[in-house]
């Protein structure tokens, strides 16, 4: 009985991962390519050698600050959509300070941090702001945050920072050498200092959750609202700070792409790279299970990194690893919502999922 | 329909909650079924509905073994519920939520179901607005709404988990008498799970007690409350006592001074009122009279229009819930799971968001505070139980333990809700110990008998209208029954 159930947990983990794989397999026939073939240059591809690796790392860095972000958000029950313009605007500060601020190397980078955090923050408490004061439910407010932040970043890049060479909206000029974050070694361009920061930031948003009266008032929050005021949770505010941290982290992602997304450290157009969106759908596929998130980023990093290969190689479209992406994500919550399904079936049925996802309307959770 | 349980098991972990339950329900009759508060009534009664599956045992349907995996397939052979915690969509409309609930059964939209409504409503004395949000009922109102629907439906047996009595004399006399006719001509069989034996006794033709998960007996009735409670608990218990306390030099905990109140749907109109410390006022009224209202206003949680409210001699006029949270009141709802209790949430979790005021919490101390609750309120669970799987009655013990020790006002909103005799009773010793130290509570409660033997002072509300008996001692259920009901006639000074 107890093996069983243990056995049927395992299949149920793996499951989602087979059929996404199989239904990619069978896209991947369609425009004529073969299935295995692309599915070993994809697995490879990310870890050919020392700087594809390193390709994956830098990738994974900004994604999982931007995922634990959204852990803090799912918590409070809030669909922060908006963290992509946090990203955003967290690299717009960050290159603020290091295109116009004349510091020693370290502290340049650390200051560019520091602006990136408070960029994300602002963008985040402005979110929260429209959500809790004024009532503009927060999906709507963070598209629409996430849009005049691109509109932000074009302004920037064409008026303020522009090149010396002249009209472009390519983006700026590169940014000084003091202002670069140290890398490992040329070979293995991956930043220290961001790793570091990646770790702290896990440990300290995982016990912070689990251990202060922060995290537990944001999970009541979450769970229902109109309780947790009544046991005197300050929900507004306890909302209010989700994003302001969501959008520290999520500042400091954005701070990182523009030093390690293009070819060499500046700000372009559609800096966060869809991170934010990518990093919606791990916090959907962890839940609130935060030790599962570096993991769950990584095997997305490298899917990623990997997917190079296919367009080289197999001169198949890069855009069938989205797919992929996608239908893993829609096979595991799939996946997901039976498993809750069978878990209500052996106790009870008319109790709360056993897989908590913020309720749209962040406050009322519906009724059977 | 004859219904047949046979060998009914059902644990939860350690808890045995159904413990081989063999009944019988025959159709056209109406069965109470008794038992102390986590007795397994409310398990036993969402097994025979399809909410969850035994362990292990069978139901037979008019002698034919069923397997249902679902309240869907329950209802379609007949058997449906009402749960003591309705589940129902709060965003929607009285009719939008049951031509929702109709779907998959039997589907009709629009002027015929609105018709079906208004009939089924009428029949049973239930007064519904099609068109009011569910989110601004009360839980008794959700629940005529539940029962309606499930008539509408057709069932053959109705399950009555704990309906709420917040009705009046009359419209009670209407659904029982309704409930009845449809038992004798139409073989309706009825199951009702309750505490108020009073119901009990008026509805049924036999009972079944359960204790501890198991069948302790059936016996046919009529039978008096004490006989009842002598199967439930083994004993006989003494009439609740209290000892009525001298308020001459009270302080004031709180006062009303000519204020307005104002919700979608109705006014409480220039009120006056000043509770002393020590004194205990019952607020009767039928569901949604405005008692409602005044007890979200004891605590900032409905703002007055016009007018003042201090606190402690404090005006605190339009002040938040916090503040008054800080300022010592305390509220508990009678929708306990939406207000009040977090469902997914342990007991310690709920403790350590009263107690725990540190950035950092000290889970060992929460959980150490959570035992001694648990121990104090005779809450069955543990304190990594999420407050869901509680039972009815042990959530509400949990919810009193939760209100703060030192409160100078308890603004209860039926305090005693799903409480079985003997546990209500306790939670009233343990008010009154309360009340000594110096707090006012100002409770509501559906149940009349309630109001008069545990308040100083009543106020009744109807649609509004406020009518204060100064001395409860001169009340008597059958005057507060009429006023209840808006006849209005001298009040006894
Ligand atoms: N989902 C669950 N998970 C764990 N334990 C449960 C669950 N549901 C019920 N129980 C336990 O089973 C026992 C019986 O609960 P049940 O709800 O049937 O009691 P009840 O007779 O309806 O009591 P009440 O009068 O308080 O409503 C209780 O001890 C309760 O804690
Ligand atoms: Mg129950």
């Amino acid at each position: 009985m107890k093996q069983q159930a243990w056995l049927s947990r395992v299949s149920l983990a793996v499951a989602p991962i087979i059929v996404a794989l199989l239904l990619t397999g069978l896209l991947v026939i369609a425009v004529g390519g073969n299935p295995l073939q692309a599915l070993t240059e994809v697995l490879r591809g990310g870890f050919r050698d020392v700087a594809s690796f390193a390709g994956v790392v830098n990738f994974w860095i900004p994604l999982t600050l931007a995922a634990t972000g959204l852990i803090v958000t799912f918590t409070a029950g809030l669909w922060n959509i908006g963290v992509d313009g946090q990203i955003t605007m967290g690299a717009i500060f960050a290159s603020a300070v290091a295109l116009s601020w004349n510091l020693p190397g370290p502290l340049l980078v650390i200051a560019q941090l520091v602006a990136a955090m408070i960029g994300g923050a602002f963008w985040g408490a402005v979110c929260g702001f429209l959500k809790t004061r004024l009532g503009v439910n927060e999906i709507f407010g963070g598209v629409a945050l996430n849009q005049i932040a691109s509109l932000a970043t074009l302004y920037m890049i064409s008026g303020p920072w522009q090149p010396p060479e002249g009209g472009s909206v390519r983006g700026s000029p590169p940014f000084p050498p003091e202002s670069l974050f140290p890398v490992i070694s040329d070979e293995f361009s991956v930043s220290l200092v961001m790793l570091i920061v990646v770790v702290i930031s896990l440990v300290m948003i995982g016990l912070a959750l689990r251990g202060t009266r922060w995290g537990l008032s944001l999970k009541a929050t979450g769970q229902n609202a109109r309780s947790a005021l009544l046991l005197g949770v300050p929900v507004n505010r306890s909302a209010l700070s989700a994003f302001i941290v969501c959008g520290m982290l999520a500042g400091m992602a954005g701070a990182f792409r523009t030093q390690f997304a293009f070819t060499s450290p500046s700000i372009r157009p559609l800096v966060s790279g869809g991170i934010g969106f990518l990093a919606v759908l791990v916090a959907l596929v962890v839940a609130r299970r935060i030790s599962w998130l570096p993991l769950v980023t990584f095997a997305f990093s490298a899917l990623l990194g990997g997917s190079a290969q296919l367009k080289a190689v197999l001169r198949l479209d890069v855009a069938l690893v989205g797919v992929l992406q996608g239908v893993l994500v829609l096979t595991i919550l799939l996946f997901n919502g039976l498993r809750t399904r069978l878990e209500s079936r052996t106790s009870d049925r008319s109790g709360t999922s056993a897989t908590p996802t913020p309720s749209v309307s962040g406050s009322e959770a519906v009724h059977g | 329909m004859d219904i047949e349980l046979r060998h009914i098991h059902k644990r939860f972990g350690p808890v045995h909650a159904n413990n081989d339950i063999n009944l019988t329900f025959l159709g056209g009759r109406i069965y109470g079924v008794l038992g102390e508060n986590g007795a397994g009534k409310s398990t036993l009664m969402k097994i025979l509905s399809g909410y969850q599956p035994a362990d292990s045992g069978s139901i037979l349907l008019d002698g034919t073994e069923v397997d249902y995996r679902n309240p869907q397939i329950a209802l379609h052979y007949g058997v449906g519920m009402l749960q003591q915690d309705p589940l129902d969509v709060p965003a929607f409309t009285v009719l939008e939520n049951f031509i929702f609930g109709a779907i998959g059964a039997r589907g009709y939209r629009g002027h015929a179901a609105a018709r079906l409504l208004r009939e089924v409503c009428s029949r049973f004395g239930f007064e519904l607005d099609p068109d009011t949000p569910i989110a601004s009922l009360s839980i008794g109102g959700r629940q005529q709404l539940e029962i309606a629907r499930l008539l509408a439906l057709g069932v053959k047996t109705l399950i009555l988990d704990e309906p709420t009595t917040g009705i009046s004399a009359e419209q009670k006399t209407i659904l029982f008498n309704a409930l009845k006719s449809l038992a004798k001509n139409d073989g309706l069989s009825v199951l009702l799970v309750s505490h108020k034996l009073e119901d009990v006794i008026a509805l049924c033709d036999e009972v079944a007690v359960l204790r501890a998960g198991k069948l302790v007996g059936t016996r046919a009735l009529p039978a008096t409350p004490s006989e009842l409670v002598a199967l439930m608990f083994g004993q006989i218990l003494e009439p609740a006592q209290r000892i009525a306390v001298n308020l001459d030099n009270a302080a004031e905990a709180i006062r009303f001074e000519n204020v307005t109140l104002r919700s979608k749907r109705l006014q409480v109109k220039d009120f006056n009122l000043n509770v002393r410390a020590g004194e205990v006022i019952g607020l009767a009224g039928l569901d949604g009279s405005g008692q409602e209202l005044f007890l979200r206003a004891c605590v900032g949680l409905a703002k007055p229009a016009v007018g003042h409210i201090h606190f402690e001699g404090r005006d605190m006029t339009g002040a938040s819930f916090r503040q008054f949270l800080a300022a010592g009141a305390a509220f508990s709802a009678a929708g306990r799971l939406e207000e009040g209790l977090i469902a997914g949430l342990t007991l310690t979790e709920h403790t350590a968001l009263m107690t725990e005021h540190h950035p950092v919490i000290d889970w060992g101390r929460a959980r150490q505070r959570t035992i001694n609750r648990i121990q104090t309120y005779h809450v069955r669970g543990t304190p990594e139980s999420q407050i869901e799987q509680l039972s009815g009655g042990n959530q509400q013990r949990m919810l009193m333990a939760l209100m703060p020790e030192s409160a100078v006002l308890l603004a209860l909103e039926q305090p005693t809700r799903g409480l079985d005799v003997d546990s209500a009773r306790w939670i009233w010793q343990q008010l009154m110990v309360r009340r000594d130290i110096g707090a006012a509570i100002v409770f509501s409660s559906p149940d009349l008998d309630e109001i008069v033997t545990y308040s100083d002072r009543i106020l009744v509300f109807y649609a509004g209208r406020v009518t204060e008996i100064p001395d409860a001692r001169q009340a008597t259920i059958d005057q507060l029954g009429r006023l209840i009901g808006g006849h209005n006639e001298e009040v006894p000074r």
